[in-house]
């Protein structure tokens, strides 16, 4: 694993302690574009510190990470904008509706009016069949509706890295195809996709990183 | 395992093993010489009477109150940068002992206040002043104790003690004036500029005293707090060893 | 700079969808002023010399409410980790969410203040002098507010704690206003205390966005 290229995101040596606790360590991987990278493991094993820390969120104790070869830890800004996270909460608010949510985040990521950033949202209420429900307020959505609205956050704004914390939470099996879809259309275009997830993806070849507390 | 969660702190406890009889040993000798000095050898005020012996613990404790503060401010700083988890210990090792010196300042000039002022408690500049770090104390210890994870109180109250530490000049400017619009000055004071020589070398000797007490109870209790890191760590990977991966 | 813009308009548009919440503050601004006549008698002269004071502490206090949930709300549904992931810096956006903290509730209370000031009996000529020290004070309570705020995220003893951090930092600011108001009742120049007022606003204004941006960035690892 560590001969690997240097394209794509990769980490050496990385560990994770979270409050005084080692959660994972002396993790080696790379990341290629065009890759999804499903994260399995049990409850604790550590996928969602390590996507927080892949995210920039949570710096590594030890070791190191890199986007084709350069320490992000030298660029943390660059880092954060060439992702997109959405984490095991949907970070939605009750009274702004699905639009407001998309135009509020596109604007987040900097994607103005000249960028398209209409276009952009129209297409992402598309991509996850929001376009029915986008001027319905958050607090009238059901759960699997308002996970749709989180993930449609990652077509609003362009990112090279996506990285998903149970992706799937609440979806429909119509909803994990419209998720399917955009994954399958972000690796198309070069982009790579970590999920923590306990689902198979339909038609995608994944490569898996096992992630286990031995006891 | 990180060297810095271990090295150091190894190398912190000799360093302490062979510091703390010394400190506390000189504390001791400070006190109680001081204390004679102050109380029995030293002559009464001849304004004040023997009130003024308060002072001998009073200004010492003033003058304490502020250095652990710079202390603490200090290992917030290297808390914030450095990120060691040592500045953390120390951190939360000094702050109680920098608020029962300003307690201790508070409660004699409140003694001290009674046969002077002839009221326990006067809004003098001074006092309100330190009553009002003695808050900042409290804030600090109450944000460092108000997280499950010890690292994340460490570092919001390293923050905190670092506000509290630019603000506190402009917290003194506002008292000082706030005070002399309201109060027509000229009530004596229990720090009076004419110091005799009889009286500033107890002083002097409780100042040395109480910075080495400080000294002392501070390596205490940052050994004490170290020590409970490595139980909650030990506790830790027993119940569960670090994580492995594989790669497919 | 769009996307803080952005974070001000979303939370300002928030702040009128619930009103609910900004005529709670008030509605406590104005009862606790209330209680004051009931705790030291309703002599006219007595209200006069304290109200500036009055007002003021129960502004600071009131300051106080919103502030739990202005960081927390965003940590609690995920949002702080889009805000943090942005690639606009942390310390614009603590800004705006301050800014917004400041038009949603510390506005609508200065503009209700000349009632309450009104029924302790502070002298007219007053009023000009109170509604300048508020507007002058209150922006450095949102930022102090905004620190407090930020290092009290995922705290056990919310509120409470962010009293403690808060109040003993705003001494300053409420010494100063409350100086200015009685400077006008005696008739002294007020501007050197409305001079430092603003001080204490471009002081905070440039202290609390990096204590803010680096306790909300320790907050989520």
């Amino acid at each position: 694993m560590t001969g690997e290229s240097a394209a794509g995101l990769s980490g050496r040596e990385l560990a994770c302690m979270r409050g005084g606790r080692t959660v994972f360590a002396k993790l080696d991987f790379g990341f290629a574009p065009g890759e999804l990278v499903v994260l399995r493991g049990p409850n604790g094993a550590g996928k969602s510190s390590l996507l927080r820390v892949l995210a920039g969120l949570v710096a590594p104790a030890e070791g190191t990470l890199a986007w084709h070869g350069a320490d992000i830890a030298d660029d943390p800004a660059g880092h954060r904008a060439r992702l997109q996270y959405v984490g095991h909460l949907d970070a939605l608010k009750a009274n702004l509706t699905a639009r407001e949510h998309l135009r509020f985040h596109a604007a987040l990521r900097e994607v103005g009016a000249r960028d398209g950033e209409a276009h952009h949202i129209a297409h992402a209420l598309d991509v996850f069949g929001l376009a029915k429900l986008a001027d319905r307020p958050a607090r009238f959505l059901s759960q699997g509706q308002k996970r749709r609205v989180a993930l449609a956050r990652l077509c609003v704004a362009p990112a090279a890295l996506w990285l998903l914390d149970e992706p799937t939470n609440g979806l429909d099996t119509e909803g994990v195809a419209c998720l399917a879809a955009a994954i399958a259309d972000k690796r198309e275009g070069g982009g790579i996709v970590v999920a923590a997830t306990h689902l198979d993806f339909p038609g995608s070849q994944a490569r898996t990183l096992t992630l286990s507390p031995s006891q | 395992m990180n060297w810095q969660a271990l090295a150091n702190p190894t190398r912190f406890k000799r360093l302490s093993d062979r510091l703390l009889p010394w400190f506390a040993g000189g504390a001791a000798l400070c006190l109680v010489v001081g204390l004679y000095l102050g109380l029995v050898a030293s002559p009464p005020d001849y304004q004040q009477g023997d009130s003024v012996r308060i002072m001998y613990v009073h200004v010492p404790a003033a003058w304490m109150a502020m250095f652990v503060y710079a202390n603490l401010a200090i290992a917030a700083a290297a808390s914030l940068v450095w990120r060691h988890p040592l500045a953390d210990v120390a951190g939360r090792a000094m702050a109680p002992i920098g608020a029962a010196f300003t307690f201790l300042c508070l409660a004699t000039g409140s003694l001290w206040g009674k046969p002077m002022w002839g009221t326990w408690w006067v809004w003098d500049a001074r006092l309100t002043s330190v009553l009002i770090l003695l808050f900042v104390y409290i804030a600090y210890m109450a944000l460092n104790s108000a997280f499950d994870d010890d690292t994340r109180g460490a570092r919001s109250s390293a923050i905190l003690a670092l506000v509290g530490a630019i603000n506190l000049p402009i917290i003194k400017f506002s008292v000082d004036w706030w005070n002399t619009l309201h109060q027509p000055a000229s009530v004596s004071r229990l720090d009076g500029p004419s110091i005799h020589a009889s009286m500033l070398t107890p002083l002097l000797l409780m100042a040395v005293g109480f910075t080495l007490l400080f000294l002392a109870l501070a390596l205490v209790r940052m050994r004490a707090g170290l020590i409970e890191r490595r139980l909650a760590a030990l506790s830790y990977s027993r119940s569960a060893e670090a994580g492995v991966a594989s790669f497919r | 700079m769009n996307a803080a813009f952005a974070l001000l308009r979303r939370d300002l548009s928030l702040a009128l969808r619930n009103v609910g919440e900004t005529l709670t503050v008030l509605a406590f601004f104005v009862i606790a002023a209330t209680l004051f006549p009931f705790g030291i008698g309703p002599e006219p002269q007595i209200l006069a010399r304290v109200a500036t004071g009055i007002v003021w502490v129960v502004a600071l206090l009131a300051s106080l409410l919103p502030l739990e949930r202005l960081f927390q709300a965003e940590a609690d549904e995920g949002g702080l980790d889009q805000l943090l992931l942005a690639p606009a810096p942390l310390e614009a956006l603590a800004l705006a969410k301050c800014a917004a903290l400041w038009i949603g509730s510390a506005v609508p209370l200065i503009a209700v203040s000349p009632i309450v000031a009104a029924m302790l009996q502070l002298p007219s000529e007053a009023f000009g002098t109170l509604l300048a020290s508020l507007l002058l004070g209150t922006p450095s309570l949102a930022l102090l507010g905004g620190i407090g705020a930020a290092l009290a995220v995922g705290a056990r003893k919310g509120s409470a704690l962010l009293a403690l951090i808060v109040l003993p930092l705003a001494i300053p600011v409420l010494i100063f206003a409350v100086a200015a108001v009685e400077a006008q009742i005696a008739g002294l120049s007020v501007r050197p205390h409305l001079f430092l007022l603003a001080g204490f606003a471009v002081f905070w204004l440039t202290v609390a966005p990096f204590a803010m941006a680096a306790a909300l960035r320790q907050a989520a690892s």
